[in-house]
């Protein structure tokens, strides 16, 4: 049989920027439809970070640590809870992505499209990433008048270039769990809240690694997020540069590389979402 | 030259029958925790369909139609046999086919809390479409499919399941595609939008370059738009042929006029339409 070619499709030559696009789109839609959960989240989000942030007025009330000591407390968990707030949000966003397709109904429907797996991946991580940015943005304009920390050893362009720099690897990550639902289509979505949970304990999000049992010390290097609160940290409360952070800088970049290799993963996502039934 | 559009080689799909982890733990595990059977869906399924006709798959519920719509889209593996879509396989050049294809199923699947319009615009732009395209393209559908365009800017779930469905149908047919998969598309709607969806099938079919399968259990459907019917039942193509031609077939010296198509189906393959086969016939090996 002579192939044939669609002549309207081939006549729309689109680039993958413009397809991936379309996906970020579509969740700015989604979100502004569903404006009363993203208010929601929005208030848990506050309330969670203030909660945490004030154990470290506790200690100071409490005579536990000075006044200098208590607000580097403050800023530590101020700021591990505004970046696991910004990791939750990119690892929710993508990793639930063919959850919530199910969920709507439209995977089929948005698998059957002439869309490389990885640009649907893409699209969903720039989305992804942007609406964290703007919920956790939010989240510290709110909570920070609660607090009078002082941020004048602040390097806020090494902060910048940490969060850049891993939000690909979290990205990765979210790829990574957000692919377990069509591999296991009956426990996939409570797989990747796993994942997500191991993160948090691994990472030292409200303490350091080190108080953690050796062996899930080594775990922890496993996490991109355990680099990324160190980084944020050095570059917030020790007002380390660039420069200083360059090994933390190369091993997110490494990381980043490593998940960016994900065209053979999502061959096999594409395989394992066409032998179920009804994926 | 008659150019076949769509070409479908012994094609046998089942679920199950994978490694069995339940084994490495079977010492926890309840002694009923025993693993489902094989379930072939299909079973050496062939046909072709040739270009610009419409081609009804006719069969009760559960007898394999929408697996094999669902191996035509590129969503599931054939477990034996290829398709061929246009000369390209579903399989080793899936990217090309679903170019060429496109599919309303009896399901409308859409975001519920997103307009008809804004649904119609995510649908467009992954295959291709610009916005300004879809936005000329979204009404003109709209309205000859009988759809209210002061609608489209409504949540689709504050819409009728009729008027859902129109929009299921613009879907599809906004990425002009080729070869359509039209699998139970006027299931559940009231007989107004039944006709207005058949209505535009029909005018699409006549209008333009386009190639339809139609699975259906409506006999009367089936009747008004196929130009040839296949008949599937237990996974298997039972009979092939126009509507008359399988009306002859049952004849046996009666006027054909005077009998009921699905005389014709129970005759054929032994099942009555209305009646749901099993999910899948078990294998009696799984």
């Amino acid at each position: 049989m002579a192939s044939f070619t669609n002549p309207m499709a081939a006549s729309r030559s689109t680039g993958p920027v413009i397809l991936a696009w379309a996906f970020v789109e579509r969740q700015t839609n989604l979100w502004k439809r569903y404006w009363a959960w993203e208010l929601v989240w929005l208030v848990y989000g506050v309330v969670n970070t203030l909660a945490i942030t004030f154990i470290a007025r506790e200690v100071e009330q409490a005579g536990i640590a000075g006044a200098r000591d208590a607000n580097d407390l403050v800023l530590f968990l101020l700021l591990g809870t505004l970046v696991w707030a910004y990791l939750s949000a990119v690892l929710d966003d993508i990793s639930l992505v063919i959850t919530w397709e199910r969920w709507e109904g439209t995977i089929e429907h948005t698998l059957m499209a002439p869309v490389p797996r990885w640009v649907h991946l893409v699209g969903m991580s720039v989305f992804g990433v942007l609406h964290a940015i703007v919920r956790t943005l939010l989240i510290f304009a709110i909570a920070l008048p609660f607090f009078a920390v002082d941020f004048s050893q602040a390097d806020w362009l090494a902060a910048v270039a940490v969060m850049a720099v891993g939000s690909v690897s979290i990205a990765g990550l979210g790829i990574l769990a957000g692919v377990l639902p069509l591999l296991y289509p009956e426990r996939g979505t409570q797989m990747s809240f796993m994942v997500q949970a191991v993160v948090l304990l691994i990472s030292g999000v409200y303490y350091s690694v080190e108080v953690l049992p050796g062996w899930l010390q080594i775990l922890s290097y496993a996490s991109p997020a355990t680099y990324i609160l160190d980084g944020i940290r050095g570059a917030i409360i020790e007002g380390e540069g660039v420069g200083a952070l360059a090994e933390t800088l190369a091993i997110l970049a490494l990381f980043g590389a490593l998940w960016c290799r994900f065209p053979s993963l999502c061959s096999r996502w594409r395989s394992a979402g066409r032998s179920a039934p009804g994926s | 030259m008659e150019q076949q559009a769509l070409k479908v080689t012994n094609v046998s799909k089942y679920f199950g029958g994978g490694f069995d982890y339940r084994k490495l733990v079977s010492w926890c595990l309840p002694v009923t925790a025993s693993r489902p059977a094989v379930a072939h869906v299909l079973r050496d399924v062939s046909f072709e369909v040739r270009r610009g006709e419409v081609f009804g798959l006719i069969g009760a519920n559960g007898s394999g139609k929408s697996t094999l719509v669902r191996v035509l889209s590129t969503l599931l593996l054939p477990d034996s046999g290829s398709v061929e879509v246009f000369g390209h396989d579903v399989v080793k050049a899936s990217g090309s086919v679903r170019a060429l294809i496109n599919r309303v199923s009896a399901d409308p699947s859409f975001f519920r809390n997103m307009s008809s319009y804004e649904n119609l615009l995510f649908f467009g732009r992954i295959y291709g479409l610009s916005p300004g395209e879809i936005r000329v393209l979204v009404p003109e559908v709209l309205r000859r499919l009988g759809f209210k365009e002061e609608m489209a800017s409504e949540p689709m779930n504050h819409l009728s399941r009729g008027q859902q469905q129109k929009v299921a149908v613009a879907r599809s047919f906004l990425t002009s595609p080729v070869m359509m998969l039209l699998d139970e598309p006027t299931t559940g709607l009231d007989p107004r939008s039944r006709r207005d969806v058949q209505r535009f099938i029909r005018d699409v079919q006549r209008d333009h370059d386009v190639t339809i399968l139609l699975t259906t259990h409506d006999m009367e459907e089936a009747e008004i738009l196929c130009d040839r019917i296949s008949f599937i039942a237990g996974g298997r193509i039972v009979a092939s042929g126009t509507p008359l031609e399988l009306r002859e077939r049952v004849a046996r010296g009666r006027p054909v006029e005077e009998i009921d198509m699905e005389d014709v189906f129970m005759e054929l393959t032994g099942h009555d339409l209305e009646e749901d086969e099993a999910p899948a016939e078990m294998a009696a090996h799984g």
